[in-house]
C-alpha cells in the first residue's frame, strides 16, 4: 500500500513526490510517457525563476532525478482507472492493480488538433507539434504555425531562422504573448501575419503541399506547425470525478476534488494561468494537502 | 539492447527476418530523449535498432522522416508501420501483428 500515488510525472507530479518523500510518505509516480510532460517539447525556459535558458528535456530531468534520490518510485505504464474503496483507493493500469491511501491526478494536458479530416495521416508528413523537434527538416522551405498563444510564436521565431518563409495564422486578431516576444516577431522579415483566419483544408499527395484558409486562399507550404493550445487527459476518472464542460478536473488553488482523498495538481484542473510555475506550485499545494490528509 | 546505426550498417536492417524497430531520433529532440528508455524496455524482446538523424540524413532521406521521435517497424527488411511522436511501449509494440 503506497501512502500517494501520483498519475502524471510532468513537473506538477513530480513537484508532489518531491514534498511527499520529504515527509517520508511512500510515493509512486506512474506515467506511461516516462517523465517531464509537456515540458519536453520546449527548447529554451525563460519564465522559470533562477534557470533561464534551461531547455525542458534538462528541467525535467534534474526534478525527475530529485524526486528518484528522494526515494519517490516511477512506473511507466498505462493507467486505465481509479477507483475509491471505503479506506483506500486502487489505481488500475494495463499490467497491475496498485493501492494507495490517496491519489494525485497530475495528467496535464495534450495538443489541441484541428480536427480536419486527413490530419492525423500527415502527422510527420508535414505536420507537427513539435517546432524545436521537427524544424530543421525544413530548413530553406516555407511552412505556416497556426495559433496566436506565446508557444506558436515561440515557434514562428524559431521557425523563421531555419525556413524560408514562416505563415502565422491565427483564428482572431489578438496574439498572446509578452510584448518582447511579439516585437522580435514583427521584426521578422520573413514572417507574415495572417489574423481572422482559419486553415480549412489540408491539400496533400503523400506529404503535406498546400493549406487553404478559410476565404479559399492557398498558401504553399511543405509544414504545418500546429500550436493551438491543449485539451486535457481526464477521460478516464469522469465517472469518479468532477468535470468541467472543457473536461478540466473541477477544483481550485487548494488542489481538491469531489473525492476524498484524490487530489489534483497542474494544468489537468480548471485554472486560469497554465505555465510551469503554477504547476510545480499545485506540486506543492496537492501534497501538502495529502501530508495533512495521511496524518489526521 | 538497442544497435546504433552507424559506419553504413543499415544493411542489417534490410536483410533482417522478421520484426526490427528503427527509432529515427536527434540528441536535440526531447521527446526522442524521452523515447529512448521506452524503446530500451521494447528491445528487451524485440530487434531494436537507433538513427540519429544527423548522423545519417541520408536514411532520413530514404524513409521520408520529416518530423522525430519517428519509429519504422521493418518486417522482413522492409517498411510495415511507423509511428511519430512519442508513444507508449504498449502503442508502439501494437505495431506488431
Amino acid at each position: 500500500m503506497y501512502d500517494v500515488i501520483i498519475i502524471g510525472a510532468g513537473p506538477a507530479g513530480l513537484t508532489a513526490s518531491i514534498y511527499l518523500r520529504r515527509n517520508k510518505k511512500k510515493v509512486l509516480l506512474i506515467d506511461a510517457l516516462g517523465y517531464g510532460g509537456q515540458i519536453i517539447n520546449t527548447k529554451r525556459i525563460d519564465n522559470y525563476p533562477a534557470t533561464p535558458g534551461i531547455d525542458g528535456f534538462t528541467f525535467a530531468t534534474n526534478i525527475y532525478n530529485q524526486a528518484k534520490d528522494l526515494g519517490a518510485e516511477f512506473a511507466m505504464e498505462t493507467v486505465t482507472n481509479i477507483i475509491n474503496k471505503d479506506d483506500y483507493k486502487e489505481v488500475i493500469t494495463k499490467d497491475n492493480t496498485y493501492k494507495a491511501k490517496t491519489i494525485i491526478i497530475a495528467t496535464g494536458a495534450k495538443n489541441r488538433h484541428l480536427n480536419l479530416p486527413n490530419e492525423k495521416d500527415l502527422i510527420g508528413k508535414g505536420l507537427s507539434f513539435c517546432a524545436t523537434c521537427d524544424g530543421n527538416f525544413y530548413k530553406d522551405m516555407d511552412v505556416a504555425v497556426v495559433g496566436g498563444g506565446r508557444v506558436a510564436i515561440d515557434d514562428a521565431i524559431y521557425l523563421s531562422n531555419i525556413c524560408n518563409k514562416v505563415y502565422l495564422i491565427h483564428r482572431n486578431d489578438t496574439l498572446k504573448a509578452d510584448k518582447e516576444e511579439i516585437d522580435t516577431l514583427r521584426s521578422k522579415d520573413n514572417v507574415e501575419i495572417i489574423l481572422n483566419s482559419n486553415i480549412k483544408e489540408l491539400i496533400a499527395n503523400n506529404n503535406l503541399e498546400a493549406i487553404k484558409l478559410d476565404n479559399n486562399k492557398e498558401l504553399k507550404v511543405n509544414g504545418l506547425f500546429i500550436a493551438i493550445g491543449q485539451v486535457p487527459n481526464n477521460d478516464i476518472f469522469k465517472d469518479l470525478i468532477d468535470l468541467d464542460e472543457y473536461g478540466y478536473i473541477k477544483s481550485d488553488e487548494n488542489c481538491t476534488t469531489n473525492i476524498k482523498g484524490i487530489f489534483v495538481a497542474g494544468d489537468t484542473r480548471t485554472k486560469e494561468l497554465r505555465q510551469l510555475v503554477t504547476a510545480t506550485s499545485d506540486g506543492a499545494i496537492a501534497a501538502t494537502k495529502c501530508i495533512n490528509y495521511l496524518n489526521n | 539492447m538497442i544497435k546504433e546505426i552507424e559506419n553504413n550498417n543499415f544493411n542489417e536492417v534490410r536483410e533482417s527476418k522478421g520484426y526490427a524497430f528503427v527509432d529515427f531520433n536527434a540528441t536535440w529532440c526531447g521527446p526522442c530523449r524521452m523515447l529512448s528508455p521506452i524503446m530500451e524496455e521494447i528491445a528487451k524482446s524485440n530487434t531494436v535498432y537507433a538513427v540519429d538523424v544527423d548522423l545519417n540524413d541520408e536514411l532520413a532521406t530514404e524513409f521520408n522522416v520529416n518530423a522525430i521521435p519517428c519509429v519504422i517497424l521493418f518486417k522482413d527488411g522492409k517498411e510495415y508501420k511507423r509511428s511519430v511522436g512519442l508513444k507508449t511501449k504498449e502503442e508502439l509494440e501494437g505495431m506488431i501483428d
